[in-house]
């Protein structure tokens, strides 16, 4: 017998208790929590958003649309970075106003590669207000999940008020779970000695954000 | 209920021992009474609490009753997204197809993101033995892992160690393992992330093989979710050519929604956070992203044995989010070691027993590694009544009878030489059968409290050297729940 049929096997004996009409998955589980917490206008959600962002210390900018290639340009001269990694689908137009050296997202380029690069800009998926959560989903204009790992500068764009949700929920709602996805709140972290909080140990340790919009 | 250890075998051998240890004793007092105060925030924060934590036991529940038709779906979609899905009956089966797998790539090194299942089934030292190396990455396993150590606690392993003994590990150990700590190296904890950065990156970048467990696997699509702060989970997710993921059956979710209450709860009753910095999800593989080669392999290992439990069966709705440990008297004082498993505190207690049976000694001995006073299932995200099962288990070990070992039924006999523990046996079934008198008991202790000193005078100074007195609450909670109406004032109460 193989290990599948005997742990299925064991699962099944040890069920035995379990009534053929045991309800199903809809009526076994209550959805009475809540969709989102409090009620917000728009802008109060993207101030929230704002608020816990900065909260977890990611640093956080806002601009109009038209202001973007010069606050990024502006953020990425204040980094002094020499090269900045460019996942294929970003908006070129963001990055007008600055001369720092590309490095494109190649599937090609090692770890090693993006080692050596200063910073990442991207764009996001969804941002989640209530957590000050950002998630990337690998599209386009976000690239590979290693592109926001390695670089110690992650620039994270998110337009508002678009891509801005309240919730959990309501965030997993628009998200596509066959895609590979990274939640991300705050820059990486640590709590592992006498609970001081370090920010900082594998992933990027600036995490800036800009509200675009 | 503090004659509960009077006779108790291997737990209070060993909970002794950790007693007399000072500093271990401050740091874990200090550790737990900050996470347990954040958290209590944090979970404030949210109004829906009560309901949040009922959807979790009730999808819990619901899965772990359906659990092979999940399985089997799990497998399906896992598969339909290009995973190759292992299952293993037993920490054996599972360590040789881990290594197996390792061999198969040529390689002898693989990195590591804390996993409590490969933990349990010692996987490191089965690697070791086929001559390939595992190195953990979380910084507090690194630290377990470079101070010859074991795990003190689900989410701060090393717990137990405080900055200067930390600051000497890595000053002594790391040139064994790679590279050494950089010349004079202070005890600031950014100083020690920083040399443990270092440490582990040119491990990541040059990795073939990543090894991981996981939070969540989502049967409807084939997902797998890891939640971590550090980013070293995401390395070992995502750096490396294959990733070996080995979790138990019980992680199990049907649907992708079913996230929605998780990544709620975990993290407010884990780090006291309103989310962790990072939760990765990856389905099966994806092109040029991430590992070009996926394995899950599904552990049994004594979860279908606790599974046969109707009692037990609730432990494995667990979530590993170490809340229960941080509230627990017990845990407070006798550090997670003495638990003689990977899970320590209150869930230790119930899991461990469960998982392994009752046979061995320390086994029998940690369902009476408590004090029953009903903290570990105040805080528990899905609710998980650790004192029944407390009380059930010690049931089993003072009277036996019918269980599942290994998927067989087998009669236990009544354990020979636990005559102390049929006597807090009896102890305890006197007070839950009476909760007029349990109450009356707690409400006497609340109204004297003041009376209670944080440290004894005279002769009693030593046996308080080695106790911190807690304060005895001013109402007990039975009455404050009741009183509030769950602590809300107006929401319904929570079971
Ligand atoms: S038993 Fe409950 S409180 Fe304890 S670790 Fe598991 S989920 Fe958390």
């Amino acid at each position: 017998m193989s290990s599948r049929e005997r742990i299925l096997g064991r699962v099944r004996r040890a069920l035995a208790d379990v009534p053929q009409d045991d309800p199903g998955y809809e009526d076994a589980v209550a959805r009475d929590y809540l969709r989102e917490h409090g009620s917000r206008s728009t802008e109060e959600t993207v101030a929230l958003l704002a608020e816990n962002l900065a909260d977890y210390r990611a640093v956080v900018h806002r601009c109009a649309a038209d202001e973007l290639a010069s606050v990024l340009a502006r953020l990425l001269a204040e980094r002094k970075a020499a090269a900045v990694l460019v996942p294929p689908g970003l908006d070129e137009a963001w990055l007008a106003e600055t001369d720092v050296a590309r490095v494109p997202d190649r599937a090609e380029s090692g770890a090693h590669e993006l080692d050596r690069v200063d910073s990442v800009v991207t764009a996001c998926a969804v941002a989640v207000a209530e957590t000050g959560t950002i998630v990337l989903d690998g599209g386009p204009d976000q690239g590979r999940r290693r592109i926001t790992l390695v670089p110690d500068h992650h620039i994270c764009v998110v337009r508002v008020p678009e891509q801005v949700v309240s919730s959990v929920p309501q965030a997993l709602e628009r998200l596509d779970p066959g895609r590979p996805l990274t939640w991300i709140s705050g820059p990486s972290a640590t709590s592992d000695i006498e609970l001081d909080r370090v920010e900082g140990v594998h992933g990027p340790r600036t995490l800036e954000v800009i509200l675009v919009g | 209920m503090s004659g509960t250890f009077v006779g108790m075998p291997a737990f209070p051998k060993a909970a002794h021992e950790a007693v007399g240890n000072q500093t271990l004793r401050a740091n874990l007092r200090h550790a737990t009474h900050t996470i347990r105060a954040k958290r209590a925030n944090a979970v404030a924060e949210v109004s829906d609490w009560a309901e949040l934590r009922e959807a979790g036991k009730r999808i819990k529940d619901h899965t772990l009753r359906h659990l092979d038709r999940y399985l089997v779906q799990l497998e399906e979609s896992v598969t339909a997204a290009g995973g190759i899905v292992h299952w293993a009956a037993d920490a054996d089966e599972a360590n040789r197809i881990v290594a197996g797998l390792v061999k198969e790539t040529g390689e002898s090194e693989v990195v590591k993101v804390k996993s409590m299942a490969t933990q349990e089934i010692g996987l490191n030292e089965a690697l070791e033995a086929e001559g390939i190396r595992a190195y953990e990455t979380d910084l507090a396993e690194l630290i377990v892992q470079l101070g010859k150590d074991r795990p003190s606690h689900i989410l701060v392993p090393a717990i137990h160690r405080n900055r200067g003994e930390i600051r000497e590990i890595f000053a002594r150990e790391m040139s064994e393992w790679g590279r050494p700590a950089p010349e004079g190296l202070t005890d600031t904890p950014a100083e020690l992330a920083d040399a443990a950065r270092l440490h582990l990156r040119e491990k990541f970048l040059r990795a073939k093989v990543g090894v991981s467990g996981a939070n969540f696997m989502v049967a409807e699509t084939g997902t797998l979710v890891v939640v971590e702060s550090e980013g070293n989970g995401r390395m070992c997710l995502t750096l490396p050519e294959t990733l070996i993921s080995v979790v138990g059956i019980e992680k199990i979710v049907p649907t992708w929604r079913d996230l929605e209450v998780f990544l709620q709860t975990l993290p407010r009753s884990s780090t006291a956070e309103r989310m962790n910095p990072y939760t990765s999800t990856w389905t099966g593989t994806t092109d040029g992203d991430g590992p070009r080669t996926f394995h899950l392999v599904l552990l049994d290992n004594g979860r279908t044995d606790t599974l046969a439990d109707e009692v037990g069966r609730q432990a494995l709705r667990c979530i590993r989010c170490s809340a229960c440990l941080n509230v627990c008297p017990v845990y407070e004082r006798a550090g997670g070691h003495a638990y003689g498993s990977v899970y320590p505190g209150p869930i230790g207690a119930i899991l461990s027993p469960q998982l392994r049976g009752t046979g061995s000694e320390i086994d029998a001995s940690l369902p009476y590694a408590s004090s029953l006073c009903g903290a570990c299932y105040e805080v528990c995200p899905v609710a998980i009544d650790i004192p029944e099962v407390l009380v059930h288990l010690r049931e089993r070990v003072v009277q036996g009878g019918p269980v599942t070992r290994e998927g067989n039924k087998v009669v236990l006999k009544p354990a020979k030489g636990h005559g102390a523990e049929r006597a807090a046996m009896r102890a305890a079934r006197w007070a839950f059968s009476r909760p007029g008198a349990l109450r009356a008991g707690q409400r006497l202790a609340s109204r004297t409290r003041r009376l209670h000193p944080r440290t004894l005078p005279g002769p009693g100074k030593a046996w308080s050297a080695s106790r911190d007195l807690p304060a005895l609450p001013a109402e007990p909670f039975r009455d404050w729940w009741q009183r509030t109406n769950g602590g809300t004032g107006d929401e319904g109460t929570a079971k």
